[in-house]
Formats: C-alpha cells, sequence, structure tokens
C-alpha cells in the first residue's frame, strides 16, 4: 500500500479534508450533516493511509515549503501520533452516525429546533475540532502546538454550548475560561522553552541537554497541558461541561478532546525527560487524588451523565499515573500500558456518553434512581452502557483490561508498590460506582414488563453505541498489532534516566 | 486443522449463541429452545470427539497473540477434559431443566443469554492453557453469573448480587495482581505438569509465596475457601437452575479447578511442598471442610443447607491437591466429578420440591417422599453419596482421600474426614427421616404446579450418574480412571 490516497498525501488529507468540510457545511448549512459526514470519512481514509505508510517506513517527517527546522515548520507522524489519529477517526466516525442518528442527515417536515441547530452548529464545529486535532498530532513544533491546541480549546467549548440550557452556556463559560488560563500557561511555557533553547522545533528540545529553566518551562506547559486534560485538581470545569453537552458532544469532548492534551503531556514529557523527583512524585498524587474523588464525586452523584464524566476525572488520574514510574526500571511497559489505556478510555467512555444519551432519550430524565423501570426502547442503550461499563473497570478481555496489565506490569517490576495499590484501589471504586447504575438495569420493574418484540425499537444510537462498547471489550484480545504500532518511533523513557532511581516512591513497600 | 478448530468450536457453541439470543425476543420460546438444545448437544458431542483424540495422544490447541510475550492460549490436556465433560453433560441437562423450570418466567432471553456466556466462559476456564487466559475467563464468568444471581430482580436478589460481586471481583483483584506479578518473574508459559517455576524457588522464595496466596485467595474466593465463603449462602436467592450451575459446575468448581491449575501446572507439586505451601493450603481445606458442615446442621432453609454443604464439599477438592501424594490427588480430582453430579441432583430436586408444593424449607418436608416420591428418591440418592455411603460416588472419593492421607503422612485428615462424614449424615439423614416417614403436614398438601419430564429427567440422569460413578469406578472411563490417568502425568 503507497502512501498516497486517491493521489492525495495522506496528511493533507487528514488536515485540509475537516477544514474545507467545515467551511462548506458553515456555507451551505442545509447539507451540512452529509459534507461533516464526509469529512469525518475522509478522514478515516487519511488516517488509514497514514497509518499504512508509517507501519510500513517508519516514522515520516515532511517539511512545509521546503524550509527545515528549526526556521521552517515540519509535520511529524510516528506510531504514537498514528495511533491518535486513527483513534480520533475511528471515534469521529461512531460519533458522526450516532449524530446523523440523532439530528437527521436532511431537514425533514416534522424538524424540531433542536434537530435543526444540531444539525446546523455540529458539524462545522465538529470539523473545525477534526482539523485541530489532526494538526496536534502531527505537530513537531511547540508554538504550532500552542496554535492547535488554541482551535480544539475554541471548538470545544463551542460545543458544549450546543446544548443550549443555561448549565450548558454556565458550564461553557467556566470552560472556556479555565481554558484560557492553560493556554496562557502553555504559551508562557513555550516562550520559556524558546528562550532556553532557541528553537520552538521538538527535535531540537534535546534530553540531557535541558537547562534548567527548561524543567520549569516544562511544569508550566504541563500545568496548562493538566487544565485541558482535567487532570485533578484543576479538573473542576470539566464534569459541568462533559455532562450537560450533547451526547455527541460529551463523547468527543471526553474522548478525544481530554486525550489531546494528555498526549501532548506525555509526549513533551518523554522529550525532555525532566532530571527530577519531584515532578514524578506530584504527578503520581494528582493521579491517586483523581482516583479518589472522582471516583467518590461519581459514587455520589444523583445524575446519570455526571458518574461517567466524574468516571473521566478517574480514568484521567489513573493514565496519570504513569508519569510517576518514569526513572523505574520497565518503566517503558508502564508507558504502553498508559498510551493503550487512553485509546481504551476514548472508545469505552464515547460508547458509555452515546449510550447515555440514548438513556435519556428514551427515559425523559438523567437520574440514576429513576434507571429502574426501563421500557424496552432503552434496553439496547443499557446493554452498551454495560458492555462499556466493563472496559472502563479494566476486566478482561478488554482493552482496558490489557492496559491497566501493561501498567501494572512496569510499576511491579519497578517495585513502585504504593502505584500496584492505587491501580488496584481504582479498580474497587470503578466497580463500586458502575454497578450503582448497572445494577438498577436488572432490578424488576414494578409493573410486569411488556413482553413484546424490542428489535421494533432499535435507534442508529443503539448500534453504535453497542458497536463502539463491544469494540472495547474486544479490542483487548487484538493490541498486539495497536501495541507494535506504538513503538514504531516512540520516544520511550530514554536510558539515561533509568539511571536515576526514584527513591521517595520506590520505598513505599517499606513503610 | 481440527486441533486447533475443535477448541474454539466448543468455546463458540456456547460463546456465538449467547448474544443472539439475548437480542431474541420473550415470545421466540421454540426458536431459543431449540437453539439453546442444538448448543448443548453439539457441544457434548464435541468434548467427546475430543476425549477420544486425546485418549489417542492427539494434541489440541489454538492460540493468539495479544501482547509480545502474551499469548491467548486455548489448550486441551487430560485435566482439561474432566472439567470439560463435567461442563458439557451438565450444561445439556441444566439447560433442560431451566427451559421447564422457567416456563412462564420474565426475561427468558436475557436468562438464556447469559446462562450460555456462563458456560462459555467454564469451558474456556477448562481450556484456558495459561494463567493470562484462564484469568480472562475467570472474569468473565463472573460477570456472566451476575445477571442470573439477581435475575428474580428483587431486593434481596439485588443485595445477592452485590456481596457475589464484591467478592468474586475482589478476588479477581487478587489474582490479576498475581498473575502480572508471576509474569514479571517467569515472563510467558503454558501450564506445564510440574510447574513452570524452574530455579525460582531457590532464588525468590519470598516473592513466590505471597503470590501463591494472591493466586489461591483469588480462586479461593470462588472455590468459596473459608473466609472467602460468605456469597454463597447468599447467592441461593437465585432461580434453582442457577444454583444447581454455581454449586455444581460453573463457579465453585472453576475455583477448585483453578487451585489445581495452580498446584499442578504453575508451581508444580515439588515447589509447593518446597516452599512450605501445601500445609497451609491443607489446613485452610479441612477447616473450610468441617466450617461448612457446622454451619449447615442450622439451616432450616433446604437452599441454604445444601450450600453450606457446598463450601463443605467443595475443599475436598481443595485438600486432595494439597496432600502432596497421588492416592489424595486421585480422591480430590475425582470429587471435581462426583460432587457435581451430586449436588447438582441436590438443587434440581430442591427446585422441584420448591416449584411443585412450594416448599423452601425442611421443617415443611415432612411426609414429601409420599407426595414427590420420584425427586425425593433423586434426592436421597445423592445425599447417600454425599455422606459417603458405599457403593456411590462420594464413598469413591472419601476412600481415596482417607488412603491418600495416611500415604502422605498426614493422619489427621482422617479424624477430618470422619468428622464431616458424620456431620454429612446429621444434616442430610434428618432431612431423609422426614421425608420418608414422617407424616404430611397440613399445609403443604396443595399442589402448586405440575413437575413435567423436564424437570425430572434431568436428576435422574444425574442420580444414575452417582450410582454408576460408584458401582463403576474401575471402568474404563469412568471419572475414577481417568483421574488416574491425570494424577500419573503430575507424580513422575
Amino acid at each position: 500500500m503507497t502512501s498516497e490516497f486517491l493521489g492525495l498525501d495522506p496528511k493533507t488529507v487528514l488536515l485540509m479534508g475537516p477544514l474545507l468540510a467545515g467551511t462548506l457545511c458553515l456555507l451551505v448549512p442545509r447539507i451540512s450533516a452529509l459534507v461533516g459526514l464526509l469529512g469525518t470519512i475522509t478522514s478515516v481514509g487519511g488516517a488509514v493511509g497514514l497509518l499504512a505508510a508509517v507501519a510500513n517506513d517508519g516514522p515520516i517527517t515532511t517539511q512545509l515549503a521546503g524550509w527545515t527546522p528549526p526556521l521552517g515548520i515540519a509535520l511529524y507522524a510516528d506510531g504514537l501520533s498514528v495511533f491518535m489519529i486513527a483513534m480520533t477517526a475511528l471515534i469521529g466516525a461512531a460519533v458522526g452516525l450516532f449524530s446523523v442518528g440523532a439530528w437527521g442527515m436532511f431537514a425533514t417536515a416534522n424538524d424540531t429546533a433542536t434537530r435543526l441547530s444540531g444539525r446546523t452548529y455540529f458539524w462545522p464545529l465538529w470539523m473545525m475540532l477534526l482539523a485541530g486535532l489532526n494538526a496536534l498530532y502531527l505537530t513537531t513544533d511547540i508554538f504550532n502546538l500552542f496554535v492547535t491546541l488554541e482551535i480544539i480549546g475554541l471548538t470545544a467549548v463551542a460545543l458544549t454550548a450546543l446544548a443550549g440550557s443555561r448549565t450548558s452556556l454556565h458550564a461553557a463559560l467556566r470552560y472556556l475560561i479555565m481554558g484560557l488560563v492553560g493556554s496562557l500557561l502553555i504559551l508562557l511555557g513555550v516562550d520559556y522553552l524558546y528562550s532556553a533553547f532557541g528553537r520552538v522545533d521538538m527535535s531540537g528540545l534535546h534530553v540531557g541537554e535541558a537547562p534548567v529553566p527548561a524543567t520549569i518551562a516544562l511544569l508550566i506547559v504541563l500545568a496548562g497541558l493538566a487544565i485541558k486534560a482535567a487532570v485533578f485538581p484543576l479538573h473542576f470545569w470539566m464534569p459541568d461541561a462533559h455532562s450537560s453537552a450533547t451526547a455527541p458532544a460529551s463523547a468527543i469532548l471526553s474522548a478525544l478532546v481530554v486525550k489531546a492534551a494528555l498526549y501532548m503531556a506525555m509526549r513533551l514529557w518523554l522529550i525532555l525527560a525532566p532530571d527530577t523527583q519531584a515532578l514524578p512524585v506530584l504527578f503520581g498524587m494528582m493521579g491517586a487524588g483523581a482516583i479518589l474523588f472522582g471516583s467518590f464525586q461519581a459514587f455520589r452523584t444523583r445524575r446519570l451523565k455526571m458518574l461517567v464524566a466524574y468516571s473521566t476525572v478517574a480514568q484521567v488520574g489513573l493514565i496519570t499515573l504513569v508519569f510517576a514510574t518514569t526513572g523505574t526500571i520497565d518503566a517503558e511497559t508502564a508507558w504502553r500500558g498508559a498510551v493503550y489505556l487512553m485509546l481504551a478510555h476514548a472508545i469505552a467512555k464515547a460508547a458509555m456518553f452515546l449510550a447515555a444519551g440514548r438513556l435519556i432519550d428514551e427515559l425523559g430524565h438523567d437520574r440514576i434512581a429513576g434507571l429502574r423501570r426501563l421500557p424496552n426502547s432503552a434496553k439496547p442503550a443499557a446493554f452498551a452502557f454495560g458492555i462499556a461499563a466493563v472496559s472502563l473497570i479494566g476486566l478482561p478481555p478488554s482493552a482496558g483490561f490489557v492496559g491497566k496489565w501493561l501498567l501494572l506490569e512496569g510499576m511491579i517490576t519497578g517495585q513502585i508498590w504504593v502505584l500496584v495499590a492505587v491501580v488496584m484501589l481504582s479498580t474497587v471504586l470503578s466497580t463500586a460506582y458502575m454497578m450503582r447504575v448497572v445494577g438498577r438495569f436488572l432490578r424488576r420493574e414494578a409493573t410486569p414488563t411488556d413482553q413484546s418484540d424490542a428489535s421494533g425499537y432499535w435507534r442508529l444510537g443503539d448500534g453504535v453505541a453497542i458497536g463502539l462498547a463491544l469494540g472495547a471489550l474486544f479490542l483487548g484480545l487484538g493490541s498486539a498489532q495497536p501495541l507494535a504500532l506504538i513503538e514504531i518511533g516512540m520516544p520511550m523513557p530514554a536510558a539515561a534516566l533509568t539511571e536515576t532511581a526514584v527513591p521517595e516512591l520506590t520505598d513505599g513497600a517499606d513503610s | 486443522m481440527t486441533e486447533q478448530l475443535v477448541p474454539l468450536a466448543i468455546l463458540f457453541t456456547s460463546l456465538a449463541i449467547a448474544p443472539f439470543i439475548l437480542m431474541l425476543p420473550e415470545r421466540a420460546v421454540g426458536l431459543r429452545t431449540g437453539i439453546n438444545l442444538t448448543a448443548a448437544v453439539v457441544k457434548l458431542a464435541l468434548v467427546v470427539w475430543l476425549t477420544y483424540g486425546v485418549i489417542n495422544g492427539q494434541t489440541f490447541a489454538a492460540q493468539l497473540t495479544v501482547l509480545p510475550g502474551l499469548d491467548f492460549i486455548l489448550r486441551i490436556d487430560a485435566l482439561s477434559v474432566l472439567f470439560l465433560a463435567l461442563s458439557a453433560l451438565l450444561w445439556l441437562l441444566t439447560t433442560i431443566y431451566a427451559i421447564g423450570y422457567l416456563e412462564a418466567g420474565q426475561h427468558r432471553s436475557r436468562f438464556f443469554g447469559f446462562f450460555s456466556l456462563c458456560v462459555a466462559a467454564t469451558v474456556g476456564i477448562a481450556m484456558s492453557g495459561n494463567l493470562f487466559t484462564f484469568l480472562i475467563f475467570f472474569e468473565v464468568l463472573t460477570l456472566a453469573t451476575y445477571p442470573l444471581v439477581v435475575h428474580r430482580g428483587t431486593a434481596d436478589a439485588l443485595r445477592a448480587g452485590r456481596i457475589y460481586l464484591a467478592y468474586t471481583l475482589g478476588g479477581g483483584i487478587a489474582l490479576t495482581l498475581g498473575v502480572v506479578w508471576l509474569h514479571t518473574l517467569t515472563g510467558a508459559f503454558v501450564f506445564t505438569p510440574q510447574g513452570v517455576l524452574g530455579v525460582l524457588p531457590e532464588t525468590h522464595a519470598a516473592t513466590l509465596k505471597v503470590i501463591f496466596a494472591l493466586l489461591i485467595a483469588g480462586v479461593g474466593v470462588k472455590a468459596a475457601l473459608v473466609p472467602f465463603h460468605t456469597w454463597l449462602p447468599v447467592s441461593m436467592v437465585a432461580p434453582a437452575p442457577v444454583s444447581a450451575l454455581l454449586h455444581a459446575v460453573a463457579v465453585v468448581k472453576a475455583g477448585a479447578f483453578g487451585i489445581m491449575r495452580i498446584v499442578y501446572d504453575v508451581y508444580g507439586v515439588e515447589a509447593t511442598q518446597s516452599l512450605n505451601l501445601a500445609l497451609p493450603l491443607a489446613a485452610a481445606a479441612a477447616a473450610t471442610i468441617l466450617y461448612g458442615s457446622f454451619r449447615a446442621l442450622t439451616q432450616d432453609d433446604l437452599k441454604s443447607r445444601l450450600a453450606f454443604s457446598t463450601v463443605s464439599q467443595v475443599s475436598y477438592i481443595a485438600l486432595g491437591v494439597a496432600l502432596i501424594s497421588p492416592v489424595a490427588a486421585t480422591g480430590g480430582l475425582v470429587h471435581l466429578i462426583h460432587q457435581g453430579i451430586m449436588k447438582i441432583t441436590l438443587f434440581l430436586c430442591a427446585g422441584n420440591f420448591a416449584e411443585g408444593y412450594g416448599i423452601k424449607k425442611i421443617s415443611q418436608m415432612n411426609g414429601l417422599g409420599k407426595l414427590m416420591p420420584v425427586s425425593m428418591a433423586f434426592f436421597t440418592i445423592a445425599a447417600l453419596g454425599m455422606i459417603g455411603v458405599p457403593p456411590l460416588a462420594g464413598f469413591v472419593s472419601k476412600w481415596y482421600l482417607g488412603a491418600g492421607a495416611l500415604d502422605a503422612g498426614q493422619p489427621w485428615v482422617i479424624l477430618i474426614l470422619l468428622g464431616s462424614s458424620a456431620l454429612n449424615a446429621a444434616y442430610f439423614l434428618p432431612i431423609l427421616y422426614r421425608a420418608w416417614f414422617l407424616p404430611v403436614s397440613d399445609q403443604t398438601a396443595d399442589p402448586v404446579r405440575p413437575i413435567g419430564w423436564m424437570l425430572l429427567a434431568p436428576p435422574a440422569a444425574t442420580a444414575m450418574l452417582v450410582i454408576c460413578a460408584g458401582i463403576f469406578a474401575n471402568a474404563p472411563f469412568s471419572p475414577l480412571s481417568w483421574t488416574h490417568f491425570i494424577v500419573s502425568l503430575e507424580y513422575q
């Protein structure tokens, strides 16, 4: 297979496709759903093309306009970027289908205002967001990183506000403000890095050459990224935003937008390899805090989508724990596990938000206590929710299980027992809050069930949610290829770092 | 080619039909019944074919690389066949029973869907070729059983479900930690008779002990080892076919089977002994045997009494494994089958009592032998087998366990066995006495519903097996002969 897709470079397709489609959506709103869906599908094609190219030839660098870094700007795709791009395309396609199911493809006679506004505004925003995400994964330049994060952040805020309710507008405003704070921090950090290294391309930020300000700069950038990735305790804007948005928007925000910031934090961390022991400990504590706090809130809340959103806080915390393995013997395995957990969480959480959206549609409310009397039309969504929960808890054979296995393996070999305990605890806690919902699905109805045929009630959205959930469940058995992919050119924890131990954490077993 | 296909086919006969049944509308009774029974018969036929293959030295295996160095392996060895045969046969019988039992029930598609999934997980456990695969099916089993336990959807059932999940998922976490930890020491391995540890017991003795404790605690929850047994008596709120499946085939047996795999094919008999792990395990099993029997004495609820009896009886298996002796091992392994056929008979009959006359308590069972002579006769056979009356199946197990205890130089075990048999008699004989010799009490005289052949044929078949497994213990394909074959591989 060539790296060309219909004679086009896949990177161009990934960047220009959504941009063009998004513009067309704005210009001709009547066909925005069709154009948006085509843009999404094009992006899948681009992702497949790039994936094949990178799998065959290794990392690919493209100089734009013939200028080489540090002067010019380069696009760079290695296994990890393609992994993220493919994940984005896959989930984007699923959410796109769901949106068509929810808001329709074209105007119909019985169009409601919700369907109309969903169709008109969701697609251009999603296209711009997709362009931003693809650009972020292809960038190798920290200034572009800032720009792409801005695009992602602003479109994400608009997607939150799309629901149009007071809560969602309020949440979007908070999201906007926190996003701006994050962006400012990132900009400040990027400036610092520029002054330390004299260049903005990541290939120039060499491990080991980092002068002291670079570590401070990294810390500032990481703080900004932590806000955008909703890492505890900087997550507070997120549950409201994710739970009040429309179902497709919630799915995109939690599955993709949060991951973009997390990905960047990982990449910068691995490239700059901070030569300090305080940062890993700090991240370990933030991760553990996220798991405890997020799970506690998920256990307490009365709202279904709030529970799903707080579960994201906890799950992001689980992934964040990997930063704390820096410097231990088998950190590499733990990193692979964390990357895989990102994928597992993205698919399962998208499935869960879509399923929650369908449940709310059918029930007309989102109170957890009211989940016991499910009409037949809500049962497929309940099934999807249950399967997604299995992967989020991390039970076999799901992708979440494989990710957790690798994370644990790295931590056990590195003898970081505190972290091992935290990971185990996270499984217990996530089971506890997920069972609040799943247990209710099985409760006997006060009125006898109508024994009629449930198959007549299936909606496109149910199929999408079930498909994603089953995908997350069985992806665990097909982990070999995706994991081989992220090895290609992956900036693994540098060998130099493995010599510096992390005493604070390794001593945990004795204390 | 068939070498790879047969294990997959055995797995898929129940795995593939599960989603299909789940989506069937409630009223498609004929189609659902047809699929269920066909799949169960096909699976049984496949297992028979495979058994012949294994006897003729064929190796059956299929594998898929999940991670570099981590494979999903289905592999059949002699021990797998033991568990496979039990699950395939009892699945067919329980399915027939469940179809009759749930004739007018709710959510039958959901029930049979998860029922199939449950059996898929059980045969998956039987065929797992390494700990990683075992862990996958072990957890799938937990998840697939949960909707069955809470099937009735009442507050009690949901409470039982929560307790069940808390215990089994807790065990799952211990097991996961143990498996990952062991993997970091040994790398990838497949189950191998006499163990895979090599020189590790000399270099990593302390770590291996901790891992062993984690692994055994993990599978011990399902095997209902004291103090991890609480979920089992609570779960008896489930419908009768589920209880039968839980107690005889799927869950507790998966735990007992896990103990066998860990001791024989991961640690190996030698390392288990040299690391001083055998005696603590034997002590835990012995404690469970006595504790379960004592608790069974005071239960008036029939299913509760049977549940505590399971707690006790399943630990015979663990005890046989832990007494490092080929003779005791024979007794333990063969009890996997014997306890299965006896306990399933008891639970199916208990279900018939509840369906036929609404009788759930032992104090209501006066004269039941006159009202339901057929079911009560099967119940009696199985109960006598449990006590260990010759020539029934239970006697064979206990005989080998006792002889094995002497062989292993642990004569105290004889006292445990005698004590337990006395207790077995003390909690089963009063039931038989009430049913056969006391007059029918006035309140119980009205039948609730007639008991059809679908509710009678399965316990009839298993009661026959209880007799045959005892009388024909030395026949070529009896459970005992097969067990001899397995033991000869583990103790070379």
